[in-house]
């Protein structure tokens, strides 16, 4: 996102001496405003509505607490496991020549590509007791759907490409001479992994697990089917929201969606100091 | 340069690989065979009758009109933006497009709950819009604007930083030879951005049919009238009728798939003009 942001900021220097600067920029704040903005400061307006204690009660219950618990545990979680699985693909990927690398890849963007109510079924079909995957872990006492357990499956699901796309185009860039500096000073080739090559893409990874995680802890369509959806066990905080609404409980349904906003920007903003790193690294 | 110890033993090369696929193959792959294999579970005649049910039907119309009425919105509005922001200097531009991509960050949830703050009837615009019989939320407007919210920054992130590299020299040169602004657009910078564009909309478009939670708050689940493919998907599966919700499904990700094939074919294709993507 910062590379957006990046190339946005130093794109056309000078006064331009092009036409429709005011029509265009007119459209996008008019647009910007009326879609997004306005409507997103209702949640905050409607969450202050019914006062400081009234918000606190709605946004602090202990079944609230408990969803932003099971939503951003579950989120970190998932996103730690596509740290892990997603630097290996985007490694294998990057580094390896090997039939199907291009299938592979385009596979990888499945997650953005599939409607989340469909991963949702798609996944509780298959890890359900009767389920082909299912069918071998509940016997073996790790029962996944309708539990938390299903929650982190479905993150994991969602969060992948985030981690893969980030970390790609780092280890295409990234020089191979540090890596023959390394290997010319006698370190073996794991050495050379843990200390030259890791450090190196430590940014791009926090930054896919930044990402992973923020889609991951206000994601719903894709986790209400496995979940289970028991308050204090399995409920995720975006479908609190909905339970709230459903018993016209406006103010309480902004009170949580406000805490979740709060926490997403503070992870956009984390992010974006995590992007302004990786670029001072020149990576 | 290719000394051996820059690269892994091959038996380790060999495992990575296998790793990565099985990983890939296991989490992507087979949920996607799922969906298919679910679907015909019944054979054709049920998978067939499944989607042409009436109020399957219904729900793929409405699916179609909403996409219909916020892609080519969300497109103006991202073409308009990326105008703007690559092609000219102004104070606040990292924060504008900050902006732009906010709604990434914001839960689908929240996409649409912000709406029924707004116009439910409860929210601040509802006692007029029942006064005057207007009916927003429970409705196409609705489905319609949390749509617009989800999708909204797809095409502007995507034309950023494409007609950012491609600098302004050729809408100069347009200018300078005496064409008009509109006639430099049509003629000049379109043509340039194309499939960037269509990279952009293809995204912008799979989000827009298979967006769910957003949806799923302001549209009152009322089946042949507010419910789109993904929320009649939802409402099949919880009656249990799941040959249904998957034949439904199968759609969604025949949708997915042509989707993933289109974007595939556009980064091999025209890669030097999505290259600023990253």
């Amino acid at each position: 996102m910062a590379d957006v942001a990046m190339l946005g900021a130093r794109g056309a220097r000078g006064r331009s001496p092009l036409p429709g600067l005011g029509l265009s920029l007119g459209i996008t704040i008019l647009w910007l405003s009326l879609i997004v903005l306005i409507p997103l400061a209702a949640v905050f307006v409607k969450s202050g509505s019914q006062g400081w204690h009234g918000f606190w009660d709605a946004a602090a219950s202990p079944r609230a607490l408990a969803a932003y618990k099971i939503s951003f545990g579950a989120a970190a979680i998932a996103a730690s496991i596509n740290c892990v699985f997603g630097l290996l693909v985007a490694w294998v990927l990057v580094r390896y020549r090997f039939p199907g690398r291009r299938l592979l890849s385009a596979f990888i963007d499945l997650p953005f590509a599939l409607p989340t109510a469909v991963a949702g079924i798609a996944l509780t079909a298959l890890y359900a007791d009767t389920g082909i995957i299912g069918r071998f872990l509940e016997p073996a006492g790790v029962p996944i759907a309708y539990r938390p357990a299903g929650i982190i499956v479905a993150l994991t699901f969602i969060g992948l490409p985030f981690v893969v796309r980030t970390v790609e185009p780092v280890l295409v860039n990234a020089s191979s001479e540090i890596e023959e500096a390394a290997l010319t000073l006698g370190a073996t080739r794991l050495q050379t992994f843990g200390r030259v090559i890791l450090p190196g893409i430590a940014p791009a990874l926090a930054t896919g697990f930044a990402l992973a995680f923020a889609r991951g802890a206000g994601e719903y369509g894709s986790v209400i089917f496995i979940a289970g959806n028991v308050p204090f066990k399995s409920e995720i905080a975006p479908l609190l929201i909905i339970t709230q609404l459903e018993e016209y409980n406006y103010a309480g349904a902004a009170a949580i969606a406000c805490v979740m906003l709060l926490i997403s920007f503070a992870v956009l903003f984390l992010l974006n100091l995590l992007q302004h790193w990786q670029q001072k690294r020149g990576t | 340069m290719s000394a051996a110890g820059l690269r892994e033993p091959l038996a380790a090369r060999a495992a990575l690989i296998v790793i990565a696929v099985a990983y890939v193959a296991l989490m992507l792959l087979l949920p996607l065979g799922a969906v298919l294999f679910e679907a015909l579970r019944g054979g054709w005649n049920a998978w067939w009758s499944a989607v042409t049910d009436t109020d399957a039907r219904e729900s793929i119309k409405l699916t179609l009109i909403v996409a219909a009425i916020s892609v080519p919105l969300n497109t103006i509005f991202g073409i308009a933006a990326a105008w703007a922001i690559a092609k000219f200097d102004f104070r606040g531009k990292a924060a504008l497009i900050a902006l732009i991509e906010l709604p990434f960050s914001v839960s689908p949830v929240v996409s649409g709950l912000v709406f029924v703050l707004l116009f439910g009837a409860q929210g601040w615009f509802g006692p007029w819009l029942q006064e005057h019989d207007i009916r927003i939320i429970f409705a196409l407007p609705g489905l319609v604007l949390a749509t617009l919210f989800v999708t909204f920054p797809f095409v502007a992130r995507q034309l950023v930083p494409l007609m950012a590299s491609q600098g302004r020299a050729d809408e100069e040169a347009a200018l300078t030879l005496g064409a008009s602004g509109w006639q430099t657009f049509w003629r000049v910078t379109l043509p340039n951005i194309r499939f960037g564009l269509l990279y952009g909309v293809l995204l912008c478009n799979a989000r827009a049919m298979g967006e769910f939670g957003a949806v799923s708050v302001v549209s009152g689940h009322i089946r042949g009238e507010t419910n789109t493919m993904p929320l009649q998907v939802e409402a099949l599966y919880n009656d249990y009728d799941f040959v249904a919700a998957f034949a439904v499904a199968s759609l969604l990700t025949l949708l997915a798939i042509v989707t993933l094939v289109l974007k595939t074919l556009l980064e091999w294709r025209h890669r030097g003009e999505l290259a600023a993507r990253h």
